[in-house]
C-alpha cells in the first residue's frame, strides 16, 4: 500500500502567501476570542472546591441546586459530569468560609435534600496556591520557547529556529483561542498537552528543516523555494501518517479516556492538526523569507562524510 | 552488512529481559494485607517483631501467605480480606495491648501479589498515585509568622524568668507585634538587665528606648534567628503530623516539605476524609495561665473593657473566666498526655508529665500562686478554651499535672492524642485538597487502559498492513518501548497518575514516528534504486539524525513542564520525559536488530517487504529492484 504517489515535487512555496495568510486570519480570529471570551480557567487556576459526586440513578441537578442554596452556598455551579449520574459541582473562593470545610458541608446539604449520592472527588485550591500554578505555567511556556530557540539555533540555524517558534506559538494561540471561543475548560492538564502538542510541532519542523539542510548540501542547482517544496513533498508522507498514528492514540483517548482526559485529548487533537499545517506551510516561507540560501550550509570541509563498507558516497 | 555486532544483540536481549522482569509485578495485581509498623521512634520494628506477628496469627489460627520485614514495618499478605479484617483484630490486641496508648500503627494494606523472588529484585508494581487508586492529597502552608510570635511569646516567658533571677525589677515585658518591650523605671537596671538579657538570649537584638519617664528595652529576633525558628517549625510540623497520621493508622503515608514554607501529605487509601481532616488540621496546643480573681475585673471585661494584660476565655460549659496574656508554660513543656481518671472524683481525666524545665517552672508558679486559679487551656485554630481552671492547694513538684473538668471519656481521649502527638510549631492552614474515591480511581485505570490498548491496538494495524514485514517490526519495537516504559516506571518506584497514564498512551502515539520515518526513508532509498540492503542500511543511518533533533525538542518540553509542573502536570512529564528516552532506543536499537535479524543474513536479498511501492514514472514495483 503506498498513499502517496508524488509525480513531481509539489510547488507548495508558490502559494506560501496564502498560507500564511489563512494562518495569520486563524491566529487574528483567536487572539479575538481570548481578548472577548477569555479563557474558561478551571479551580486549579482560579481557586476554589470542586466536587463531584455520583448518584446510583439519573441525577436530579435541580435538586442538588435547591440543597445547596438551603446550605447557603452561592455562585455555585452544578452541572454533569461525563455522565448524567455524575454531577460536579463547582464553588468558587470564599474568605469567610473555613474553606477546608467546604466539601463535608456540601456532602451534608446533598445528603439532606438531594440523597443517594457518593463522593467521588473534592479538589480545594487556594487562592495563593492558583496563582503560583498560573505563574508557574506561564514560566514553562517562556522556557520551553527559549529552550528551543536555543537548541535549534545552535542545530540549524538561527533563521529556521525563529520560523519554528513562530510557527508552533500561533499554534498554541489557536489551541487556546478554541478553547475560549467554547468556552472549555481549561485545566493543568490542558496546559501540558498544549506544552506536549507545542515540542511535538517542532519536532515537525525540524523533520522538515533537516530534509531542507540536506537537499541544499545535496542538490545543486535547486533555488531555495524549489528546495523548500522538494524537502516538504519528500516528508508529506511520514508527515501524515505519523500524525495520523498519533492521532489514532489521542483519539482513543478522547472516546475511551472519559471526562478527565476530554479535554487533555481535545487539546492535542486540535494541536495536531494546525501542527501539521503550520510546521510545514507556515515555517517554510518564513524560512524562505528570511532570506536561508545554499551558502549557509556548505563548509569548506574536504572530508567525505557517509563512506560505507560499499564505498557509497553520499 | 546489515549486522549487528553480537553484543550489540545480547544487549538488546538484556534490556528486554529486564524490561519484563520489572514489568511482570503488574499483572500479579494486589492481595489484602496487615502492615504493622512502630508508632513511636523508640520503638524499632524488626525480625522479634516478625516473630510476634507469626506467633499471634499462629495462637488465633489465621494462616497467611507471606511475610516481609522491610523498612515500612511486618507485612503479612491474606487470601481474602475477611481474613484480613481478623488478622489486623488479633494483631491490634497483641501489639497494643493498652489501646489509649498505642506502641504500633496495625494498618490493613494493599500488597503486590507478585511471587517472592520477584520482590527481593526490587521489582515492584508501579507505585499509582492517589487519582487511581483513591485517597487524600492535603496541601498545607506553614503559617511562618504564627512560629515567630509562637516563639517571642515563650522568650517573653524566658526573659522574666532571667530578669526574677538576676533580682532586676522591671515594669512589665509585653509583646508588641513582632518585638518585645521591657519597661523599666531607671537606667541602671535597664542596663544591668541588657547584659543579662544579652547573656542568656543570643538570639535577639536589644535596641534602647526613652519614652517620658520609661526606659524601653526592645528586643527583635535576628533575621538569622527567625530563618532557623522557620526551619524548626516546619521540620517540627512534619514530626507533629508524622505522629498524628500514625495515630489514624495509614499504610503508606507521604509527608514531605515542598517548598520552604509548605507540607504535603498524602493518605492512600484513606477514606474517612473528615476525621483525617481534623486530626491533621487541629493545631492545638497546650497553655496554662493564671486567672485573674480580682473583685469586678471579670465584669469590667464582660463590658469590653479588660484590665491590661488579660483576655476573656470560655470555661468548658460556659462560664466566661479572665485569664492573664502572660503564659506559664506551653504545651512545649510536655513529654507525654495519657487519657485515665481521676482517682478521687472517677472523672475522665488527661494525665500529663512535664520536662524538667516545665516542671522546674511549674513548680515555682504553684508555690508563689497558692489559693490562686490557674487555667490550663487548649488552643485550637486560634480559638482557646478553658478545659479547667482549678485552685492552686498547695506547691506542685515532680512534673505531673492531671487536668480534668467537665470532661467525657472520648474527648479526654481525643485531647490526649493531641496533645501527645505534639504540638504544631505554627499554625497550618490546608491550601490545597483533593480527595478521591476508591471507585473513581478504578475507573481512572480503567479508562486509561483502554485508552492505551485500544489506540496501541489502531496503531499496530494500520503499520502492519501499510508496511508488512517493516511494520510488524515497528510494531513490536513498539511494545518493547511500552515494555521499557513500565519497567522504568516500576523500578524507579515514580508515582503514576491518569495524566502519567495519558502520557504513556501519548509517548506511544509519538514514538512511532521514529519508525514511520525510518520505514519512510527505507522506501525512499527503495524508490532511488537502492539495493534493499543499502536501503536498510541507509534508511537507518539518514533517519536517525532527524529522530535526534526531534526528539531532543520534545524532551526539552517535557524537562520544563518536569521542573515547574506541579500536581498532574509533573505526573505528565516525568512519564513523557522517560518515554522519550526508552523511544529512542526502542525505535531505533531494538527495530533495527529485528530488521537485521530478519534481512541481515541474506547475501543477496533482491525484495523487503515493506509494502508496495510505487515510483514515479514506472509501474507499481513491489519492493523489487
Amino acid at each position: 500500500m503506498e498513499f502517496f504517489r508524488i509525480h513531481k515535487d509539489i510547488p507548495f512555496m508558490r502559494h506560501a502567501l496564502t498560507f500564511n495568510v489563512i494562518s495569520l486570519v486563524t491566529f487574528v480570529l483567536a487572539v479575538v476570542f481570548l481578548f472577548t471570551k477569555g479563557l474558561h480557567l478551571s479551580v486549579e487556576f482560579t481557586g476554589g472546591t470542586l466536587i463531584e459526586t455520583h448518584y446510583a440513578q439519573t441525577a436530579d441537578l435541580e435538586k442538588v441546586r435547591n440543597a445547596l442554596g438551603k446550605a447557603g452556598f452561592s455562585d455555585y455551579a452544578v452541572q454533569n459530569f461525563g455522565s448524567s449520574q455524575d454531577v460536579m459541582i463547582r464553588l468558587p473562593l470564599k474568605s469567610e468560609q473555613n474553606s477546608n470545610q467546604i466539601g463535608e458541608a456540601v456532602m451534608k446539604a446533598l445528603e439532606a435534600d438531594a440523597p443517594g449520592s457518593e463522593l467521588r472527588r473534592v479538589e480545594f485550591v487556594g487562592p495563593q496556591v492558583g496563582k503560583e500554578l498560573a505563574e508557574n505555567g506561564a514560566m514553562a511556556l517562556l522556557l520551553v520557547i527559549i529552550g528551543i530557540v536555543i537548541y535549534l539555533a545552535f542545530r540549524f540555524e538561527w533563521r529556521f529556529s525563529v520560523s519554528a517558534i513562530i510557527a508552533n506559538l500561533h499554534d498554541v494561540v489557536i489551541i487556546l483561542g478554541f478553547f475560549a471561543f467554547f468556552q472549555w475548560e481549561f485545566s493543568l492538564s490542558v496546559l501540558a498537552a498544549i506544552l506536549a502538542v507545542l515540542g511535538y510541532s517542532v519536532n515537525e519542523s525540524v523533520v522538515v528543516f533537516d530534509r531542507v539542510r540536506e537537499t541544499f548540501k545535496s542538490k545543486r542547482g535547486l533555488s531555495t523555494p524549489e528546495v523548500l517544496d522538494h524537502a516538504i513533498t519528500s516528508t508529506i508522507s511520514r508527515t501524515i501518517i505519523t500524525h495520523g498514528c498519533t492521532q489514532m492514540m489521542v483519539l482513543s483517548m478522547l472516546v475511551f479516556g472519559g471526562e478527565t482526559l476530554h479535554y487533555f485529548a481535545m487539546a492535542l487533537t486540535i494541536g495536531i492538526c494546525f501542527g501539521i499545517y503550520s510546521s510545514v506551510l507556515v515555517a517554510s516561507p518564513l524560512v524562505m523569507w528570511l532570506g536561508v540560501s545554499r551558502e549557509q550550509f556548505i563548509k569548506p570541509k574536504k572530508v567525505i562524510e557517509g563512506a560505507n563498507e560499499d564505498g557509497a558516497v553520499v | 552488512m546489515n549486522r549487528y555486532p553480537l553484543w550489540k544483540y545480547i544487549t538488546v536481549a538484556i534490556a528486554l529481559v529486564l524490561g519484563f522482569v520489572y514489568t511482570l509485578p503488574n499483572f500479579f495485581g494486589e492481595s489484602p494485607a496487615v502492615q504493622v509498623s512502630s508508632a513511636k521512634a523508640t520503638i524499632k520494628v524488626d525480625d522479634k517483631a516478625r516473630s510476634r506477628v507469626e506467633d499471634a496469627l499462629k495462637t488465633a489460627g489465621i494462616t497467611h501467605d507471606g511475610m516481609q520485614l522491610d523498612f515500612n514495618g511486618v507485612k503479612t499478605r491474606f487470601k481474602d480480606t475477611d481474613t484480613q479484617l481478623k488478622a489486623k483484630d488479633v494483631l491490634e490486641k497483641a501489639f497494643n495491648p493498652d489501646a489509649s496508648d498505642p506502641q504500633y500503627v496495625v494498618a490493613l494494606n494493599l500488597l503486590a501479589a507478585s511471587p517472592q523472588w520477584l520482590t527481593s529484585l526490587h521489582a515492584l508494581p508501579m507505585y499509582l498515585g492517589l487519582d487511581l487508586r483513591g485517597g487524600v492529597h492535603f496541601l498545607l502552608q506553614v503559617d511562618m509568622k504564627g512560629a515567630l510570635t509562637k516563639r517571642l511569646d515563650s522568650t517573653s516567658a524566658d526573659l522574666r524568668t532571667v530578669l526574677r533571677d538576676k533580682n532586676l525589677r522591671h515594669a512589665g515585658v509585653n509583646r508588641e507585634g513582632d518585638r518585645l518591650v521591657v519597661k523599666f523605671r531607671d537606667q541602671e537596671t535597664r542596663d544591668k538587665a541588657r547584659n543579662a538579657i544579652a547573656d542568656s538570649q543570643p538570639d535577639l537584638i536589644l535596641t534602647e528606648q526613652a519614652d517620658g519617664s520609661e526606659f524601653k528595652l526592645v528586643a527583635t529576633l535576628k533575621p538569622e534567628a527567625q530563618k532557623r525558628i522557620g526551619e524548626f517549625a516546619i521540620k517540627q510540623n512534619i514530626t507533629t503530623l508524622h505522629n498524628r497520621i500514625n495515630e489514624l493508622g495509614v499504610a503508606e503515608p507521604v509527608i514531605q516539605q515542598q517548598g520552604t514554607d509548605r507540607i504535603v501529605v498524602q493518605l492512600p487509601g484513606v477514606q474517612d476524609t473528615a476525621k483525617a481532616k481534623d486530626i491533621l488540621g487541629r493545631t492545638a496546643t497546650l497553655e496554662i495561665r493564671m486567672v485573674d480573681d480580682s473583685p469586678g475585673a471579670l465584669e469590667a471585661a464582660l463590658a469590653g473593657n479588660a484590665p491590661f494584660g488579660t483576655e476573656v476565655y470560655n470555661e468548658r460549659g460556659g462560664q466566661p473566666l479572665l485569664v492573664k496574656k502572660q503564659v506559664v508554660l506551653t504545651g512545649d513543656r510536655l513529654t507525654d498526655a495519657q487519657p485515665g481518671f481521676d482517682s478521687q472524683t472517677q472523672e475522665a481525666a488527661v494525665h500529663l508529665t512535664l520536662d524538667s524545665a516545665g516542671a522546674r517552672i511549674f513548680k515555682d508558679v504553684t508555690r508563689e500562686n497558692v489559693n490562686k486559679r490557674m487555667a490550663i487551656l487548649l488552643i485550637e485554630k486560634g480559638k482557646g478554651e478553658v478545659v479547667t481552671a482549678p485552685v492552686i492547694r498547695t506547691e506542685i513538684g515532680g512534673g505531673r499535672v492531671q487536668i480534668s473538668g467537665r470532661m467525657t471519656t472520648s474527648e479526654a481521649n481525643d485531647t490526649a492524642l493531641l496533645l501527645r502527638a505534639g504540638s504544631l510549631a505554627a499554625p497550618m492552614d490546608i491550601v490545597e485538597e483533593r480527595t478521591i474515591g476508591p471507585s473513581l480511581g478504578a475507573d481512572n485505570i480503567q479508562k486509561g487502559f483502554h485508552s492505551t490498548l485500544w489506540g496501541f491496538a489502531a496503531i499496530a494495524l494500520f503499520m502492519i498492513v501499510y508496511y508488512q514485514v517493516f511494520g510488524v517490526v515497528s510494531v513490536l519495537a513498539l511494545g518493547a518501548n511500552l515494555l521499557f516504559l513500565i519497567a522504568l516506571l516500576s523500578l524507579l518506584q515514580a508515582t503514576l497518575t491518569l495524566p502519567g497514564i495519558a502520557a504513556i498512551a501519548l509517548a506511544l502515539g509519538m514514538a512511532i514516528d521514529s519508525n514511520v520515518l525510518i520505514n519512510e526513508r527505507v522506501r525512499e532509498e527503495l524508490r532511488n534504486g537502492m539495493p534493499p540492503q543499502a536501503a536498510i542500511s541507509e534508511g537507518y543511518e539518514r533517519a536517525f539524525g532527524t529522530i535526534l533533533d526531534s526528539n531532543v525538542t520534545t524532551l526539552i518540553v517535557g524537562l520544563m513542564l518536569l521542573i515547574f509542573g506541579s500536581g498532574p502536570v509533573r505526573g505528565f512529564a516525568v512519564v513523557h520525559c522517560l518515554g522519550i528516552l526508552t523511544s529512542i532506543f526502542s525505535s531505533v536499537v531494538v527495530s533495527r536488530a529485528l530488521i537485521n535479524l530478519i534481512y541481515g543474513r541474506q547475501k543477496k536479498l533482491a525484495k523487503v517487504a515493506i509494502g508496495q511501492l510505487w515510483k514515479p514514472g514506472t509501474a507499481t514495483v513491489n519492493g523489487q529492484k
